[in-house]
């Protein structure tokens, strides 16, 4: 019952974030459109929609695979510095190269977000953070640190306000032409899955997973390399959405607790589900214009997470 | 059989660890006692290859562990460390059934739920089994990760101050339930503790180790007279017996 429910929340979702923008479409339109509909409903409404789907799952599963890795429940791309070094990346592909192509950015994206998470994780190998709110508390500074350089280069090469469009997250410029690689985020849920056995005991931490006969390292760089893709894909589609990945896997754990193989699945589905729902507010509440949906993501999230904080184990 | 052979673990210019050389018997609770900072974690952590030594062997079985794979290994020696926090919400039965993973990779069997419940039953976690590990008390939580190095079915047992944070009704049990570990199962338990009058009761061998040497081994009787335990820790002692058992009496 429960899951026929939240089914069709999802599909009602997706019906009206494919109906609502500056050009609305009716129900009935939306199986006989007209030609300007189908431009918007193929060119626009569909990819946009998509990619809210995956991006919200993706930043969502990537959420959860860190706090595993970390053994802390605020850990995420976004307090880890992964977004950052992304950032960081695509400004300096943007600078070394003139017509700096996407495979480019994305290359760039991809390895900085690697070598700066990697950073992060292995500063938390080797310092002993004693309280488990410091962790994310270091990795905000550190993001913010990273985030600065790349803000810093941008403003010498005048390439600010493309920073800035990484640094928020939007879907509004997403029309079939650009958004093809957040597909990217397949195989890598796919891989997720199949190894998801393997990320289910890493929660034991470093020690007792490696007395139950699991390489920790591997699967420590194994994780970093997914985020790191996944996070390169959306940030290079939409921008950075924070937060998202901190806030429905602490969502679902309330309800379905921590075991990864067991929440992987809830955790994609209403990572995704949550950012169309966002999408759609971020698109009528000053319509015909749109606000980011990042700044969307950040005020129902907070309000959804303090909610479920104060009531806690009942939920 | 377990056979440490000339090890020796340095961290920088400091040796925590100095050409021990101990057999250690199988079927048999050996308990590992001396002063802090003796070495005793590191020697369990180099035996549970859980950090490479500098030099020397450990042969479990007539196989050195550095010929054994990890996933083998992880068959045949179990460790747990001191101070678990679990801040992450497993359902007990969750947590002891990653116990199972060197066997199946997290694909369970029937008799993987076999010998979970077995576990559970052993370590009397059933009603528990549906809890999460974040809502359990200090001694509950203990038995939980009892029960999933149980689970793990091997010959080996390593525990590391498994009465940390426990009371005292919670480490007598714990200490039970070890001897019942070695007594009705057959396993071969290692430990380190601190309170040396648990060691004596329910131990069969001692290792005594201090500032990163071999202090001394033995059985319980050969090794907890007044003159070693005196210079082992460096404080004055009684020795009372009473039902042909020692008590260290120290204050």
């Amino acid at each position: 019952m429960e899951k026929i429910g939240f089914f069709s929340l999802l599909v009602c979702s997706i019906l009206i974030s494919l109906l609502v923008g500056a050009e609305d479409i009716t129900f009935i339109e939306l199986f006989s459109p007209n030609e300007l509909q189908k431009i918007i409903l193929f060119s626009l409404r569909i990819p946009r929609t998509l990619s809210l789907l995956l991006a919200g799952a993706t930043l969502a599963v990537s959420g959860v695979l860190m706090q595993q890795l970390t053994q802390n429940k605020f850990v995420s791309p976004t307090t880890a510095g992964t977004m950052d070094s992304a950032r960081l990346g695509i400004i300096l592909s943007m600078i070394l190269f003139n017509q700096s192509s996407l495979l480019h950015k994305t290359l760039f994206a991809f390895i900085f977000s690697i070598a700066g998470t990697l950073i992060f994780v292995s500063f938390l190998n080797s310092v002993k953070l004693k309280s488990s709110i410091m962790i994310p508390l270091v990795g905000l500074m550190y993001g913010n640190v990273v985030g600065a350089i790349g803000t810093f280069l941008a403003y010498q090469h005048d390439l600010i306000q493309n920073a800035t469009a990484w640094l928020q997250g939007n879907f509004s410029l997403i029309s079939s032409n650009n958004y093809q690689l957040i597909f990217l985020v397949f195989p890598l849920m796919i891989i997720i899955y199949l190894f998801s056995h393997y990320f289910s005991v890493m929660n034991l931490g470093k020690d007792q997973v490696t007395s139950l006969g699991v390489p920790f390292l591997i699967l420590e760089i194994l994780v970093i390399i997914i985020i790191s893709i996944a996070t390169s894909a959306v940030i290079l589609t939409a921008g950075n959405v924070p937060f998202i990945g901190v806030i429905i896997p602490n969502l679902i754990s309330m309800k379905q607790g921590d075991h990864f193989k067991k929440v992987l699945f809830p955790t994609a589905y209403f990572g995704g589900l949550f950012l169309v729902v966002c999408d759609i507010f971020a698109r009528v509440i000053i319509a015909p214009y749109e606000v980011p949906v990042s700044l969307i993501v950040g005020i129902i999230g907070t309000g959804l997470f303090l909610f479920l904080l104060l009531k806690g184990e009942q939920l | 059989m377990m056979e440490i052979k000339q090890l020796s673990k340095k961290y920088g210019q400091k040796k925590v660890v100095q050409d021990i050389t101990v057999p250690i018997r199988k079927g048999e609770m050996t308990a590992c006692i001396g002063p802090n900072g003796a070495g005793k974690s590191t020697l369990l952590e180099m035996v549970s290859k859980l950090i490479p030594s500098d030099t020397g062997e450990i042969y479990i079985d007539g196989g050195e562990i550095r010929t054994w794979k990890q996933n083998e290994l992880a068959k045949r020696l179990s460790v747990l460390k001191q101070s678990n926090i679990m801040s992450m919400r497993l359902t007990i039965k969750e947590l002891v059934s990653f116990g199972r993973f060197p066997y199946t990779k997290g694909r369970l069997n029937q008799h993987c739920y076999n010998v979970i419940e077995k576990s559970l039953n052993y370590m009397g976690l059933n009603e528990l089994s549906n809890q999460y590990i974040n809502t359990l008390s200090g001694g509950q939580l203990q038995r939980a990760m009892i029960a999933m190095v149980l689970a793990q079915d091997t010959d080996y047992i390593l525990l590391d101050e498994p009465l940390n944070n426990l009371d005292m009704k919670y480490s007598v049990q714990m200490m039970k339930t070890m001897r019942g570990m070695v007594d009705d199962l057959g396993k071969t338990v290692i430990t380190v503790i601190h309170d040396i009058n648990f060691a004596a009761a329910y131990a069969d061998n001692i290792i005594a180790m201090k500032e990163g040497k071999l202090f001394g081994s033995g059985t319980v009787d050969e090794m907890v007279t007044k003159e070693i335990i005196e210079e082992l820790f460096e404080i004055n002692i009684d020795i009372i017996e009473k039902e042909s058992k020692k008590f260290v009496l120290y204050y």
